[in-house]
């Protein structure tokens, strides 16, 4: 069973074509991180992939009806917009929105796993970036959605909060849902995805497993640069190093 | 949300029977009701029901109108400055209505100044849709609102300016002023109708206003349809403005200030807020037109004057206690 399959995707803004002839399919349990140099298109792909931009080619999800969209996925967009100082509380709940219910345990159980209950009473536009961020993620997941897409979701966030919301990530996966970033942290990416894919010169290219993507070759072709690599216990560790020549 | 509404409600009530009771013929209010209610011999009733009845009704209609569109503004366009005046359709109303002043065919008959207003209005909101249609953005939307409150108030000048006659020129500015005094049932009657439409537009916005807190993206991923949720806004906002501007002429502040000043009421969620913001709207307005009658009783003082000269400071009194939170 896939929650999203993008066949043939392609997207032109402005008369300049993005990307062209991607497919791409995600299933439950998968933790996909989406990499690429600026301007390769990511936030453009996801955008398309939901249906709030034109694109040729199929998306499973941009042929749903908006209120049925909206309970498949959730999508949190890179701005971390609040524009009226409502409670943490209150902006969790926006997450029950496209059930048009009010149902507590979801909004509980996201408050929880964020680790919000201290602040859920604050006004959320008094709170750091990095409460404001799981604020956020928080309303996300009170939507309850198999799929989960987030536009870098850790841009901006010191090193533990980064891990955290990556850890965060990892846990939904367990769960059995299936999760779509945009990554521009390589390190950050090869240490909590399951999947890359790398999205460059306007086309996917390649998908598969961390080590398979972030080889030397493809990191030249596709950002420019080398990366000194190791294997832990832990996992693999990537760190860009120099520009390639 | 209910219990903001609990309080304004009754202070809605209160004031619309205060409101009924004050006017040149002293009577108390016991009395003023039952001659509203029940009727009976002599003058009062008529009074009561020509005279007074319609000039609280429509302090009622105009000020929740107002408070409901200035909260929608705000909550759409997602900015506290927002208010019903941005779309310029107050502006191309009063234009209206200028021209028939000054031509005369407001004398022709007595719903000739309003509906021309109202003529006036609807030029404005069908410029509106053809500059910021479906695929328009949201800046494209302001900046309609902009131009067209700038036309519309440079016309009104030029009409000032070439007028021959001191009397029309005079008898202009005093209804740019806005006012509820000496209107009828007539004026009712005629407003109705459109701000019930556009209450009923903007009554289904406040979900998706709520979402609108996230950002446009996020709000479009939530199952809201943005195009669609602008055109009632937008719609909603123009009815009840145009129609308000046209009875009432130019009552400026009432949809800026109440939304804001009950932001914090409803912690800050812009959906809830409409209704509050709604009835504070109807009891800022009864208020300023109950205050101008008892401040200067025979000098006839604009209730837009009154509710300009009360409002801005109090907006700056806000301003100046938020700024803190701000920094």
């Amino acid at each position: 069973m896939s929650l999203l399959s993008l066949e043939n995707l392609s997207v032109t803004l402005r008369g300049r074509k993005v990307f062209s002839d991607i497919s791409l399919t995600i299933g439950p349990r998968e933790v996909v991180g989406l990499i690429g140099p600026n301007g390769a298109g990511k936030t453009s792909l996801m955008r398309a992939a939901l249906g709030l931009i034109p694109s040729g080619g199929r998306s499973s999800l941009a042929g749903l009806t908006p209120q049925q969209r909206a309970k498949a996925v959730a999508w949190m967009p890179q701005a971390r917009e609040i524009a009226w100082p409502v409670k943490v509380e209150d902006l969790v709940s926006l997450g029950r929105l496209p059930h048009g219910d009010h149902a507590q345990a979801p909004v509980e159980a996201a408050i929880a796993k964020m680790g919000l209950e201290g602040l859920r009473k604050r006004r959320s536009t008094n709170l750091s970036g990095g409460e404001q961020a799981r604020a956020l993620l928080a309303r996300a997941l009170a939507q309850e959605t198999p799929l989960l897409m987030a536009d870098e979701p850790t841009a901006g966030l010191d090193p533990a909060h980064q891990i955290a919301t990556m850890e965060v990530f990892g846990t939904l996966a367990a769960e059995g849902h299936g999760v779509l970033l945009s990554l521009h942290d390589i390190g950050l990416a090869a240490r909590h995805c399951t999947r890359l894919v790398l999205l460059a010169e306007g086309r996917l290219l390649a998908d598969g497993a961390p080590e398979a993507v972030l080889t030397d070759e493809l990191l030249a072709r596709g950002f420019g640069i080398t990366a000194y690599h190791a294997q832990t216990p832990d996992g693999p560790v990537f760190q860009p190093m120099h520009r390639a020549r | 949300m209910t219990r903001a509404l609990a309080f304004l409600l009754p202070l809605v009530l209160a004031l619309s029977a205060l409101s009924l009771s004050l006017g040149p013929a002293d009577v108390s209010l016991p009395e003023s009701l039952r001659a509203l209610l029940l009727g009976g011999d002599g003058p009062l009733p008529l009074v009561m029901r020509e005279i007074r009845l319609p000039r609280v009704l429509l302090a009622l209609m105009i000020g929740g109108t107002l408070g409901l569109a200035g909260a929608a503004m705000q909550g759409y366009l997602r900015n506290p400055l927002a208010e019903p005046g941005l779309l310029g359709v107050s502006a191309s109303a009063a234009l209206g209505a200028v021209l028939a002043i000054q031509t005369g065919v407001s004398a022709a008959f007595a719903l000739a100044l309003p509906l021309s207003a109202l003529a006036g209005a609807v030029v404005a909101v069908l410029i509106l849709i053809v500059l910021a249609g479906p695929r328009a953005e949201t800046l494209t939307l302001i900046l309609a609102g902009v131009a067209l409150s700038a036309v519309a108030g440079a016309l009104t000048q030029l009409v000032l300016n070439l007028s021959p006659n001191p009397f029309a020129a005079s008898e202009i500015v005093f209804w740019m002023m806005g006012s509820l005094a000496d209107r009828s049932m007539l004026h009712v009657w005629l407003a109705l109708p459109f701000m019930a439409v556009g209450v009923l537009l903007l009554a289904g916005v406040g979900r998706g206003l709520d979402a609108l807190t996230l950002g446009e993206d996020a709000a479009s991923s939530m199952g809201i349809d943005l195009a669609r949720l602008r055109l009632r806004v937008v719609l909603g906002t123009a009815c009840v403005v145009g129609a308000g501007t046209a009875v009432a002429g130019a009552i400026g502040f009432v949809g800026l200030v109440v939304p804001h000043l009950l932001r914090g009421v409803v912690g800050g969620r812009p959906g809830p807020l409409l209704w509050v913001s709604a009835a504070g709207g109807a009891a800022m307005l009864l208020a300023a037109d109950i205050a101008v009658r008892l401040v200067a009783p025979d000098r006839d003082l604009k209730l837009g004057v009154l509710t300009a000269l009360v409002g801005a400071p109090f907006f700056l009194h806000l301003v100046w206690r938020s700024r803190g939170e701000r920094a």
